[in-house]
């Protein structure tokens, strides 16, 4: 994936190299998650849920508080079941009533959204940071891959990403409600003239882009922690792989959301931690501006798009 | 026209005096402090609104103008060139007899640009990137032109939270008073300071400033341009009569970031500091939500909602639900009222909260 | 197909030279010429879907072609933007009336003016005296294309509050405003009933009369055989006839393209 002159350049042992790898591939893996969140809405709405960010930090803190009546496992997958409840009224009360509202109008209301979450966060839970424990062992644990130490949890994550990724492929493709749910991305007036109620496929999307969200925010909390606001960064993350690798193109989401990861994680060598964020915003800067519909999307797609 | 535009501005002149004299009928000259910081951000959000609301272009990024102006003011009326004296651009503005001496808290000697340079500088700085940003940002629509507006807001905020040259999440404290004008006979020095002596002065030179403000926005409004500006919502039948649609949104974007910085600039001398704060995505998206709460293309009531919001938010009416006023405020809003709260008819409104009703 | 005289003498307004516009495999417009004398009405028809829509857009800058040459008063302006081609004298009505938002009848006409004036931004932004003269040219010149359309008594109303036959003599006072030398319609006369109609025509006639080049989409048969100096037919893209309205109506290809339209209707 990255070439060899890319390590030797930088003077990179290769033990170094692997470690920054595996990191770029866990975070970018979280990344792809949050991107695919954008997609199913987008998707199914043509909206971008500015609130997308949140609906992680929400799975995250959710299952951390569930943590202290239940077990592990059952915490994650109540915190995933409340958050896909959370996504669900909140397209029944802002969105689902709305005729015609135009692409400000839907931005400005998810923005909306996307305080009030967090404002409820803040409240809840306080400013402090928090953090599910790690699944297997603890953050010292590590096994070792040839000479490298690689933690646990780096194959939870992935695992978790992969399945995700592999459930929500087949969801789409074998079971009806997921194909009326692609009916409808393809064309909505069509699909509403076959008898699919649009409304409720709409409330669907909302219900798994908040379960996914809050999954991936479950899966990497021991690792990045969770606090009230670390929503955002991840929604502008999440946004530029959903940009990078084109709008709605959700295989192409978890290529694109590796490579940022990836970069993101070589760039620690470059540049001091506290610009690290600035890097992938620049990144998401740069592709809007040279190549809007993403690395792997068709300008004479793009066209048909409305940005 | 003309005449409604220059009754309107007496009229807000004459509100900007009796507001003056009931509060020194009432005895709350405490008020006058939250009641200037709010002209400062009014004119932020004025600028704002005509971006959006004329030229129909959403920008979640404002706060990082308003920064640039703050921030670039404040480091330079504060931080010391003496170590640089002989670097070209310090040369440079000491022939021009823009720099300060003075001393610091310990007595050592201070060499700073001069507040008016420091104001001229940090508003060309923010109309620089504008231009700069603006080129290949508003190319984009809808949500593409949302999050690169918005990224634009966080990189300013996370370089001011990295930086120590601009105090990392301390900002920049002890920026000195702004003379705006020198002494003339009688009247004394015009300062824009934080000082208690100052308030009722610098309480007639933010709203004065903002009176300007919206005076020059209504003339723009009103002009060629202005006929021009309105007209980008059909951007192609604008472009058939011969409008360059990109050049103006452009000219608006660059206008909106001088009145944000320009306010930045300001502020930051009454308050004395700045912080990183005021970059924040929350700050922008506070300004998107006062011009949708006035409307849109209403600069009146962009100028009342927002004037008044940012003022009892500043007196802590909200108290530690300020963020969640203001989130309320933005649904709420494109819920029921997407042409501005003074636009909304009641009846209509209450029709659509009866279910059934007629919608 | 039979040939016109041009005029050789003279330069034509607007000349397209072999225009292909492709949309991925679909072959919208196929190498179309023809030109456009100045002082002449032409027409251009054919059924739904020939292609007349993208060729307007493609001569008024709104899409870019795939190849060919467009030239307009001796300048090619394929690459151009329309904004500049509108600047070098050509105006348009749309198919689906586009007004201002927001705007009353007087100003929509008065943003029309917008090529003939040139008040800066600063200007506007300081109300300087300068500006004061000019605004008061252009709206008197509004004024006056309102009264020449007869909807002069509509000046301050909401032009998106006006009857559909209304908007779309405000779009026209619109187009005029800028004084172009040609003048683009797209279908005038759609959604207006037969009387409207013979106004339309008497209206575009003496438009021409004042010296403005007219080219016309137009779908109503009886408004494009009477006022047309001459008529380009288009079907599927590719140019079927150009000539006189008397040739065109006795041409047999012509008329069975029409007929199979009907057919299928």
């Amino acid at each position: 994936m990255v070439p060899r002159r890319f390590s030797s350049a930088f003077r990179m042992n290769f033990d170094l190299f692997f470690q920054y790898l595996v990191a770029g591939i866990t975070y970018g893996s979280i990344y792809a998650i949050v991107a695919i969140g954008f997609n199913i809405i987008y998707n199914a709405t043509g909206i971008i849920n500015f609130a997308q960010g949140e609906f992680v930090m929400l799975g995250g803190m959710i299952a951390i508080s569930l943590l202290e009546h239940l077990p592990l496992g059952y915490a994650i997958a109540a915190a995933v079941l409340v958050t896909m409840g959370i996504g669900a009224v909140i397209e029944i009360l802002f969105i689902r009533w709305l005729k015609s509202p135009s692409v400000l109008q839907m931005i400005i209301i998810t923005i909306g959204i996307s305080i009030l979450l967090r404002e409820s966060a803040l409240h809840i839970w306080g400013e402090s940071i928090r953090s599910l424990p790690y699944f297997y062992g603890n953050e010292i644990t590590t096994f070792t891959l040839g000479s490298v130490h690689v933690s646990p949890q780096v194959v939870w994550v992935i695992a978790a990403c992969t399945v995700m990724m592999g459930g929500l492929s087949a969801f789409f493709k074998s079971m009806p409600i997921g194909r009326e749910m692609r009916a409808c991305a393809a064309n909505r007036t069509a699909a509403s003239l076959c008898g699919i109620n649009i409304r409720n496929m709409v409330t669907l999307s909302f219900m798994l882009s908040a379960g996914i969200g809050a999954l991936a925010g479950c899966v990497m909390s021991p690792m990045t922690y969770t606090q009230y606001d670390s929503g955002t960064s991840l929604a502008i993350k999440g946004f530029t792989v959903a940009i990078l690798g084109g709008l709605g193109n959700s295989l192409a989401a978890v290529a694109a959301g590796i490579l940022l990861g990836i970069v993101e994680a070589f760039s620690v060598s470059l540049v001091p931690l506290a610009f690290q964020d600035a890097i992938a915003i620049a990144i998401l800067l740069l592709i809007l501006f040279v190549r809007p519909h993403g690395i792997f999307g068709s300008s004479e797609m793009a066209h048909l798009q409305d940005f | 026209m003309r005449i409604r535009k220059n009754l309107s501005l007496a009229a807000l002149c004459l509100a900007t005096v009796g507001l003056h004299l009931l509060i020194v009928a009432t005895g709350t000259q405490f008020y006058l402090t939250q009641l200037t910081m709010a002209a400062y951000y009014g004119l932020v959000v004025i600028g704002l609104g005509v971006l959006m609301g004329y030229a129909g272009q959403i920008s979640l990024g404002h706060a990082g103008f308003f920064a640039i102006g703050g921030y670039l003011a404040a480091a330079l009326t504060t931080r010391n060139l003496q170590p640089f004296q002989e670097a070209l651009p310090v040369r440079m503005l000491d022939c021009l007899g823009l720099l300060a001496t003075g001393q610091d808290i310990y007595g050592a000697a201070l060499l700073t640009v001069t507040p008016w340079a420091a104001c001229v500088l940090a508003v060309l700085a923010a109309a620089l990137v504008a231009l700069a940003i603006g080129v290949p940002v508003l190319k984009l629509k809808g949500h593409y032109l949302a999050m690169a507006t918005l990224g634009f807001g966080t990189i300013v905020y996370r370089i001011l939270l990295a930086s120590a040259y601009f105090g990392e999440a301390d900002g920049i404290v002890e920026v000195p008073a702004f003379p705006l004008l020198p002494a003339v006979g009688r009247f004394g020095p015009v300062v824009i300071s934080g000082d208690a002596d100052h308030r009722i002065l610098n309480f007639y030179v933010a709203w004065g400033i903002l009176i300007l403000g919206i005076a020059l926005l209504l003339n723009l409004i009103g002009s060629r341009v202005g006929r021009a500006l309105r007209s980008l919502h059909s951007a192609e039948a604008a472009e058939a009569s011969g409008i360059d649609t990109g050049r103006c949104k452009l000219q608006v974007f660059v206008l909106s970031a001088v009145y944000a910085a320009t306010a930045g600039v300001l502020l930051t001398h009454f308050n004395g500091g700045i912080g990183p704060g005021e970059a924040s995505v929350m700050k922008s998206v506070r300004y998107v939500a006062l011009v949708a709460v006035g409307g849109m293309t209403n600069l009146w009531g962009t100028l009342i909602m927002g004037v008044g919001l940012t003022f009892l938010s500043l007196r802590g009416v909200f108290g530690a639900y300020d963020d969640v006023v203001f989130g309320a405020i933005l649904i709420a809003v494109m819920l029921f009222a997407p042409g501005g709260v003074l636009s909304l008819r009641l009846k209509e409104f209450a029709y659509r909260l009866i279910p059934g009703g007629r919608s | 197909m039979s040939g016109v005289d041009h005029g050789q003498d003279q330069e034509p307004l607007l000349a397209l030279h072999d225009v292909h516009k492709r949309f991925g495999g679909l072959h919208a417009v196929n190498g179309i010429s023809f030109a456009v004398a100045t002082g002449s009405i032409k027409a251009v028809i054919g059924p739904n879907g020939a292609g007349k829509s993208t060729l307007f857009n493609l001569i008024a800058g709104n899409l870019p072609v795939s190849s060919g040459a467009i030239t307009f008063r001796g300048q090619e302006i394929q690459g151009k933007k329309t904004h500049q081609i509108a600047r070098l004298g050509m105006a348009r009505t749309f198919q689906n009336i586009k007004l201002f938002h927001g705007m009353t009848a007087l100003e929509c006409v008065m943003v029309g003016r917008h090529v003939q004036s040139r008040s800066g931004f600063f200007a506007g932004l300081f109300n300087l005296p300068a500006t004061w003269k000019e605004e008061r040219a252009i709206r008197i010149r509004a004024m006056e294309l309102l009264d020449f359309l007869q909807i002069a008594d509509l000046a301050h109303v909401e032009a998106s509050s006006l009857a559909f036959g209304q908007q779309r003599a405000v779009e026209m006072a619109r187009a005029l405003a800028a004084e172009p030398k040609l003048l683009l319609l797209d279908e005038p006369a759609a959604g207006l009933n037969i009387y409207e109609t013979a106004e339309v025509a008497r209206l575009i006639a003496t438009i021409r009369d004042m010296g403005i080049t007219v080219l016309l989409v137009e779908h109503d048969m009886s408004l494009v055989m009477d006022i047309s100096d001459e008529i380009v037919v288009l079907s599927f893209g590719t140019k079927l006839a150009e000539d006189i309205p008397a040739s065109i109506q006795k041409n047999a290809e012509v008329i069975s393209i029409y007929l199979g339209e009907n057919n299928e209707d």
